[in-house]
């Protein structure tokens, strides 16, 4: 049954009128065209598709588009600001830290969240914090650097 | 200026052989200057199949100064985007961002045979600073006209030619190439820059595609959009070896925007949208004959050995019977590696577009060029007529060497008769992957009274010989390779192929498990007994740079606690050395990798931190293969079709990595995306012995083979 689901996507509104049990991350990257959201593995277990729902990194493949109704939601082709880039994004870019990039949105939005909570984590923050995104290239060291430099940048900011 | 020593050929060659034809090719690029260049190993590959190309790369400096070079290789994360635009950058004297990289594209670049076997930069990279160093030279010709000076008195920055007694005597290379078309055939390489006069080869560069890969601009083939566009899923038969016997499809067949198609073995389901098909699959009901299989993962290193059938000697040299009465000792040991998966993030995927008579194909494929190649073969289209685009592909590590999904995608787009996208579920790219095959590894060696090793037998079963010649000094040895069964039967009953450092994270494994059984019996420090057989200068260079970053000392008693390890390996020409430290739980099994030093001689580096990154890749990436990597598979079934049971390597499992490069810049360049790894099952299991006593011979070291080999410790 298509169900007529609206709400804020990267700081605008939108609506969409299909299944309200399909995938978040479809409709995204299907029926509204973002292509940034990755499908790894459509159960929850490699974090490529995460996104950031209110202020919680969730995996939009098992979230239910029903679900963020009336929500705001952010992917990484709203992260950037008036052409300039997040902190996380130019320290990701800075330090090398991604390879084949498939798994880079997912981390950045899930740092972003992990950043939310908490603005000054430890090592240890980081790791228990981006533990369950995958990241096959091995660019692990690099990511934890680079969220260590954005958070840093952004406290600077603050 | 190499004016007379250039060649400009005449080239006569089969037009139909390529994916367009060379006037084709050339025409609409425009004025400017052209470099058209040929690798060599492509070269021949071509050769055997009697399709000579006369080039197979080449570049262009269009008239508003800007540079493309148009190449084969795919970006799969391994970052040539970035070194081969670094090389080309610096031998032309241009900056980094004058230079455009098209690449993959079988309509606008020439025959490449695939990438893989880390040989961008070894093989592709020196030629490519050859047409560079053409390129200027050319230039700096047309420049010396211009200006009226000398050429000696020429020099350039940035893309500006000057004269080096009066500096404002300049001319841009845009202002040279406007309104000229000049093609040049590289035949003999001119002069390329040597140490001491590069500007950016061997300085640190970001990467240059890392700007859309953040900000989520970056197209995959899952991004690509064709109006009209349906998905596609496939149906994934329950084993490797199922055939088919029935197939109802009248549930799906019902549903509105559905639709099923069946080409012999594949079915499919196909709705505009991916997830709704994959649902759908669901209401298919298929049933299957399955055969029973003769051996499971479990059984099938016996299976091998029992069966074996004759083998291949590949390196023989003294007389193992001499050797055997040489020997002191003589140790025999057995070391198995299971089946693992590539897992790339990025499922295969490919889109097929039929317009009129042309084909397009967009594929993550590490080989568009023989995907290309089999496409006009099996649909008896010109070759003109087929384009293969592989955009950016989120790794490959061998697996993408393979373009099922593209084959699958074709015979699918072919039957409805629109544009359809195949995305592979996870589980699909589980079960259709090239698995890097299970192997042993039979080692009977000895060694004197000094420490030498007198004998060496080695015998692999279940795969090939990447890694497996000896460079240990051994005077009496052999080498056989056991690829088939007794009967002439394949050995493998799912699909294997290559695998990050093919063979040789299995053969490294074991010959470097076995050197430490050996040192261990000789009570001999592994260090020690190592630097004892080898006899190679740069090997032991590397050996001592990478003990020394280690501060590797001998231990008092062996094992001795400490979980120090080290192994040795040798892959695509590259001596490499790895030291390790672990910390074993006795009670669970479970391994904690504390530190991981890696030494390396990779001759001249392009962009050190290209090296350090795919380094790094490499020892994450080797952790899980050394611990916890396994497909289980009976029946032809795949017991492993999710990360749930299949553990990648995370963050908390990052030891400190640091490595050591070997200054050798006037040798020549390496590849670095494969040696690190091959020594990660060796250097664990090493270190797990010097922490607990316990040898483990079959990796991955998962904790309970830890626990078994604890409890069997002398």
């Amino acid at each position: 049954m298509n169900e007529t689901i609206s709400f804020t996507l990267n700081g605008k509104e939108v609506t969409v009128t299909t299944e309200g049990e399909r995938p978040l991350l479809w409709v995204l990257r299907t029926d509204l065209g973002l292509t940034g959201t990755k499908y790894g593995c459509g159960e929850g277990t490699c974090g490529a598709c995460t996104v950031v729902m209110g202020n919680r990194a969730v995996r939009s493949c098992i979230v239910p588009v029903r679900s963020v109704r009336n929500r705001e939601v952010l992917t990484i082709e709203g992260l950037a600001r008036n052409g300039q880039l997040h902190p996380l994004q130019e320290a990701f870019a800075k330090h090398d830290a991604l390879q084949c990039g498939f798994c880079t949105p997912g981390m950045i939005l899930n740092a972003y969240s992990l950043l939310l909570r908490k603005p000054e984590p430890t090592y240890e923050d980081i790791v228990s914090g981006m533990e369950y995104n995958l990241c096959r290239c091995g660019a692990h060291t690099r990511i934890i650097r680079a969220i260590e430099d954005a958070a840093a940048e952004m406290k600077g900011a603050r | 200026m190499n004016d007379d020593k250039l060649q400009v050929a005449e080239h006569g060659r089969d037009e139909s052989l390529y994916p367009v034809s060379r006037r084709e090719f050339l025409q609409g690029l425009g004025g400017g200057i052209i470099i058209l260049f040929a690798t060599g190993d492509l070269g021949q590959g071509q050769q055997r199949r009697g399709e000579r190309p006369d080039f197979n790369a080449y570049l262009r400096i269009g008239e508003d100064g800007r540079v493309t070079c148009f190449a084969g290789k795919v970006e799969l994360g391994q970052g040539p985007m970035t070194s081969l635009a670094q090389t080309l950058a610096d031998e032309l004297d241009v900056s980094l961002d004058s230079v455009d990289m098209v690449m993959a594209d079988t309509a606008r670049c020439p025959f490449d045979a695939g990438t893989w076997g880390s040989t961008t930069t070894p093989r592709f990279g020196p030629i490519l600073r050859a047409a560079g160093a053409e390129a200027r030279a050319v230039l700096i010709g047309l420049a010396a006209v211009r200006l009226k000076v000398p050429k000696e008195q020429l020099a350039v920055k940035d893309g500006v030619v000057f004269d080096k007694t009066q500096q404002s005597r300049r001319v841009t290379y845009a202002q040279l190439t406007q309104g000229k078309r000049i093609e040049r055939h590289l035949e003999q390489a001119p002069e390329i820059k040597t140490v001491g006069q590069y500007n950016l080869i061997g300085k640190p560069i970001n990467r240059l595609d890392a700007r859309d890969k953040v900000t989520g601009k970056a197209k995959y083939t899952g991004d690509i959009r064709v109006p009209g566009m349906v998905s596609a899923k496939v149906l994934r038969p329950p084993s490797h070896g199922a055939t088919l016997t029935s197939l109802d499809t009248s549930a799906v067949d019902e549903m509105e925007g559905y639709q099923v198609v069946r080409d012999g073995e594949l079915v499919a389901v196909l709705h505009k949208n991916p997830d709704q098909a994959e649902e759908a699959l669901k209401n298919l009901k298929a049933e299957y004959d399955i055969p029973k299989a003769r051996f499971d993962d479990k059984t099938v290193f016996d299976y091998f050995m029992d069966n074996a059938g004759e083998g291949r000697v590949t390196d023989n040299a003294g007389n193992l019977g001499s050797g055997r009465k040489l020997a002191k000792e003589v140790v025999e040991e057995t070391y198995l590696n299971g089946y693992v998966s590539h897992a790339p993030i990025e499922t295969h995927t490919a889109v097929a577009h039929f317009e009129g008579d042309k084909l397009t194909v967009w594929a993550s494929t590490q080989t568009p060029f023989g995907l290309h190649r089999q496409l006009t073969r099996d649909l008896g289209m010109p070759a003109e007529n087929v384009r293969v685009i592989a955009p950016f592909v989120g790794g490959g590590f061998g697996g993408k060497i393979n373009f099922e999904q593209a084959i699958q995608v074709v015979k699918i787009a072919k039957i409805v008769k629109k544009p359809v996208q195949l995305i592979w579920s996870r589980a699909d790219e589980f079960f259709y992957d090239t698995f890097r095959p299970a192997a042993a590894v039979k080692i009977k060696s000895g060694f004197d009274n000094s420490g030498k090793m007198v004998l060496w037998d080695y015998t692999v079963h279940g795969m090939g010989g990447r890694g497996a010649k000896l460079f240990y000094d051994v005077p009496n040895n052999r080498t056989t390779l056991h690829r088939e069964l007794r009967n002439g039967e394949r050995q493998h009953l799912v699909k294997t192929g290559p695998w990050r450092a093919p063979d040789n994270n299995t053969n490294s494994f074991a010959r470097e498990s076995h050197i430490d059984v050996m040192a261990a019996r000789a009570g001999i420090d592994p260090l020690e007994f190592r630097l004892k057989n080898i006899q190679d200068e740069k090997f032991r260079a590397v050996l001592k740079a990478g003990a020394d970053k280690f501060g590797w000392t001998p231990a008092k008693k062996s094992p001795s606690g400490r979980g120090y390890g080290m192994a040795c390996g040798f892959d695509v020409g590259v001596p490499v050395v790895l030291f390790a430290e672990v910390a074993v739980d006795e009670r669970t099994g479970s391994i904690q990798v504390k530190r991981v030093v890696c030494a390396q001689d990779l001759g001249l580096v392009i962009n050190p931190e290209g090296v350090a990154l795919q380094t790094e890749g490499c020892i994450t990436m080797g952790m899980g293969y050394a611990l916890t990597e396994e497909i289980h598979h009976s029946d032809g079934r795949v017991g492993d079709l999710s990360f749930g049971t299949y553990e990648l390597p995370r963050f908390s499992w990052l030891p400190k990595i640091e490595m050591v490069l070997i200054e050798a810049d006037d040798e020549p360049s390496k590849g670095a995306g494969e040696p690190a790894i091959i020594c990660m099952g060796g250097v664990l299991a090493n270190a797990v012995y010097d922490a607990t006593g316990a040898r483990v011979f079959q990796i991955p070291m998962t904790p309970e083979r830890v626990k078994q080999a604890i409890a069997a410790r002398a």
